[in-house]
């Protein structure tokens, strides 16, 4: 529901200056002497009998793009959705092993409300709230306990500005979200998922729904968004890994077969699956 | 040949939908014709005096009763109806018993005659618990008729919000309670809403559940220990003692204009919160 707010009515109100987010948190302070953003450790993971990751262990760097590929059904997105608890949801989810977000361990005694404000989520379909452009970017903030006006209203701004919509929607802020295009929509839920201040974003497959030039939108705002932000992206697009990604893994029935720099991976690959799923005989 | 029966058979189908279509809404016209052309000549100021007596067979005091009634049972039943809703559809674990209990019980309710409600308010709202005839006996025989109806509403409107707001929401670290009331029930109030101009409908035109527990006073109850008849028994009142045939048809009249008035209320409504 919309609430009038500096947007919202021609009512100038107090210039927004650009500073850190309300909702960056010291974490991220902590976490600078660590390289990895992820470290997971013979993690397995079981939908009540099949087991669907098999003694994954990977190491996740901070500030780099890491992609998942592999044929669909290899357990890429539900390695993701294990990355901010998602699978929680499903019934039947077991998982053993260990995965740490700088080094805290996730399944122990962290706050889930607080992991999923680290690592933020974008899903495969663009999945905008049936509210209005403004209060899809503050329903994370507000959940996380930010009231002020001002400060919603600098979120806002500056998660559209970040991923680059805002020419597009400032003057639409209280229209209905869904009524944006599909990549509109996918670009807004991308700044839905950076107005809490995450640590990382997971996205699973992003542009598998949208039109090749919005997938190219995307792309690009996810080569700016590198280095502030840890990316993992799960995609079904192979040149998509080559062209965004610095680290790529390749999935094959629940175990990771390869994971290399997406240069090593591309250029030479170690195994032979690899190579031919990368080379189009499979998937 | 074969393309030609083909054609016959289509042609025949057309007609029999069309005349299906023109029945139903040539009967719905009658009716409503029937009752206006029978009521309106009896609609006269005498008929809205604010008390009732046997000269101006007032329909006010029931007017006030219905629409008194109503609100009280909604405001029981809806909020019941949909936490219980919230509770099945977003709590509760899948193959727990207590749900399948639940369910069964509600399907069972829904399937109950009026009567039977009425006879049971009578045995423990006017009786058990010493109310006597009076709104409030009438306003809990109505809030658990009508409770199926909205809980199987709301439940339906609940699940078909699409998982991808749920998933959105829990996505960015909100909690279900969060989940639940800022997304999920705001995008399910126009199903909601469908259920409660239905149990509306059937508060309106309740007489046999509430002649038992509100009794068929027809003066405006100063309080809710009062009894009180609405509009429709106040119509059962009327032709049963067959004094006042045309009032009582007037009173249709009226009820008719209210209960439209009711369901474009709700409409606007859903329509305004749905966008």
């Amino acid at each position: 529901m919309w609430t009038p707010g500096r947007f919202g009515r021609g009512k100038p109100g107090r210039k927004y200056e650009p500073r850190e987010l309300p909702l960056t948190q010291d974490s991220r302070a902590e976490s600078k002497g660590l390289v990895n953003c992820f470290d997971i450790k013979s993690l397995n993971l079981y939908y009540s009998d099949f087991q669907a990751l098999k003694d994954v262990n990977m190491e996740m760097e901070k500030g780099k793009i890491t992609a998942l590929i592999g044929p669909s059904g290899c357990g890429k997105s539900t390695l993701i959705k294990t990355l901010n608890r998602m699978n929680d949801l499903i019934e039947g989810c077991r998982i053993t092993g260990d995965v740490r977000l700088f080094g805290e361990g996730i399944y122990g005694d962290m706050d889930v409300s607080l992991l999923r404000k680290r690592v933020g989520m974008v899903f495969q379909k663009p999945n905008p709230f049936p509210l209005s452009v403004y209060d899809n970017i503050a329903f994370g903030p507000r959940t996380h306990g930010v009231k002020s006006r001002y400060e919603l209203d600098g979120i806002v701004e500056t998660s559209l500005r970040d991923t680059a919509i805002w020419d597009e929607v400032k003057d639409r802020l209280k229209k209905p979200a869904l009524d944006l295009s599909g990549g509109q929509q996918q670009r807004l839920c991308i700044a839905r998922a950076l107005a809490v201040s995450p640590e990382v974003i997971l996205l699973d497959e992003p542009t598998s729904a949208l039109d090749p030039v919005s997938t190219g939108k995307i792309e690009e705002l996810l080569i700016t968004l590198r280095g502030k932000y840890s990316i993992i992206i799960v995609t079904h697009n192979m040149q998509q890994a080559a062209r965004i990604s610095d680290m790529t893994a390749f999935f094959l029935l629940g175990e990771v077969i390869e994971y290399h720099s997406t240069e090593t991976m591309f250029a030479m690959p170690q195994d032979k699956r690899t190579e031919d799923y990368i080379t189009g005989r499979f998937g | 040949m074969i393309n030609r029966s083909h054609k016959m058979s289509e042609r025949a189908l057309a007609v029999v939908t069309w005349a299906a279509a023109i029945v139903t809404i040539a009967v719905l016209a009658y009716i409503i014709g029937f009752i206006f052309v029978k009521g309106v000549p009896y609609i006269k100021p005498s008929l809205f005096s604010p008390t009732y007596n046997s000269d101006n067979v007032s329909l006010m005091p029931a007017l006030i009763s219905t629409i008194l009634m109503t609100a009280l049972s909604l405001a029981i039943a809806v909020p019941l109806g949909v936490l219980s809703a919230v509770y099945l559809t977003e709590y509760a674990k899948r193959g727990n018993k207590a749900v399948a209990l639940i369910r069964m019980t509600m399907e069972t309710l829904s399937g109950i005659p009026s009567i039977v409600y009425g006879l049971f308010g009578m045995l423990f709202f006017v009786t058990f618990l010493g109310w006597g005839f009076s709104v409030l006996a009438g306003t809990f025989t109505l809030s658990i008729m009508i409770l199926p109806l909205i809980m199987r509403s709301s439940e339906e409107a609940i699940l078909a919000v699409p998982d991808t707001y749920r998933e959105g929401s829990f996505g960015l670290g909100a909690g279900t309670l969060r989940t639940v009331f800022r997304i999920v029930l705001p995008s399910a109030v126009p199903g909601i809403l469908a259920g409660v101009i239905l149990a509306v409908g059937r508060i309106v035109g309740e007489t046999a559940a509430l002649i038992y527990t509100s009794g068929t006073v027809a003066q405006v109850p100063e309080n809710v220990y009062e009894s009180a008849r609405t509009l429709s028994v106040h119509m059962y009142a009327l032709s049963s003692e067959g004094l006042h045939i045309g009032e009582g048809y007037a009173t249709a009249a009226v009820l008719l204009v209210v209960v439209i008035l009711i369901n474009t209320c709700s409409a606007w409504i859903a329509k305004r919160i749905g966008r």
